[in-house]
């Protein structure tokens, strides 16, 4: 009985905040308005022609700072727990798979590189890319090979950190030339793709280490064929 | 506007089955679909960027971490079947 009304209630809350939910949704302005006109504005000077890249890394350069530091601390986060090594054998891998990663894994590096380079026009950018290259490590670890750079731990954690230590040091440059993370026209270009290029690196390394879950430290330590 | 129309039903529906159901592996199953159908929704909302995005973390990502999890579940369940 108590159970039937929990439930209940429960339901009928969560019933309430999608209506509500829906009328805020319809009751937004049909047309986009106000910010899109302010960034095509700006956009030339920006260095890049695509307004989602010019706003996550020109005009809000800070905030993908931020992102990227805290997905540096979610794999701070994770190694600290210090997992458990997988119980239990692995399953080998089939021919198929072996083959299949082999001639996939370059083609997502490919795909990777494609969009990073695509993103100051089209859709891309560093976190597209960045997340093709962790879909690449996991696929490689699913068919029980290395992760590149896994052997030397401390290898592995400077390439997680740094797309951080690149978007730092942008950042300290511009902060001695002018305001924080203020750059503008050829210079814009040249320090977004800097920037894009580490972090890409970076969360694609940190992507394929959250699945991995253990630090390369204690993988060496269990398995010292990996 | 049809294939709205589709769409929208068929991701509350979608959301509801791997809710309800009692087995593990199907539910994952079904949250890497809805991932996918999610990067339809986002095309649609002329997002593409994270419709991307949406494609390699939600549905690829972190169905790999899912089913990653349920193994260890999995795992650790049979080695301590007092439960």
């Amino acid at each position: 009985m108590r159970r039937r009304l929990a439930s209940t209630l429960s339901a009928s809350l969560v019933l309430a905040a999608g209506l509500g939910l829906a009328h805020a949704v319809l009751s937004l302005p049909p047309a986009p308005t106000g910010l899109r006109v302010r960034v095509d504005a700006a956009l030339a000077a920006s260095g890049v022609d695509h307004p989602v890249t010019a706003v996550l890394l020109n005009f809000r350069a800070y905030d993908t700072l931020l992102e990227i530091a805290v997905l540096l601390l979610a794999l701070a986060g994770t190694w600290s727990l210090h997992a458990e090594p997988p119980a239990g054998p692995e399953s080998p891998v089939g021919p198929m798979q072996d083959q299949l990663v082999q001639a996939l894994v370059p083609l997502m590096v490919l795909v990777a590189g494609y969009l990073l380079w695509a993103g100051s026009e089209a859709p891309g950018g560093a976190f597209q890319a960045g997340a093709v290259l962790g879909a690449a490590g996991v696929l490689l670890r699913l068919s029980l090979r290395p992760l590149p750079g896994w052997r030397r731990p401390a290898r592995y954690r400077a390439i997680a950190s740094l797309g951080l230590v690149v978007f730092l040091a942008v950042a300290a440059t511009t902060l001695r030339a002018s305001q924080l993370l203020t750059y503008r026209g050829d210079r814009a270009a040249a320090l977004i793709l800097l920037i894009e290029a580490a972090a890409a690196i970076s969360i694609g390394a940190i992507l394929a280490a959250l699945f991995v879950r253990r630090p390369p430290d204690l993988c060496a330590e269990r398995e010292p064929n990996s | 506007m049809i294939f709205d129309l589709v769409l929208a039903p068929t991701l509350v529906w979608l959301a509801w089955r791997l809710l309800a159901t009692p087995d593990l592996f199907e539910a994952i199953v079904l949250f890497i679909t809805f991932g996918l159908l999610l990067v339809l929704v986002w095309v649609r909302l002329s997002a593409p960027d994270i419709a991307l995005a949406e494609a390699a973390i939600g549905a690829g990502l972190t169905g790999a971490l899912l089913l990653d999890a349920r193994a260890r579940l999995e795992s650790r369940d049979e080695a301590s079947p007092a439960r």
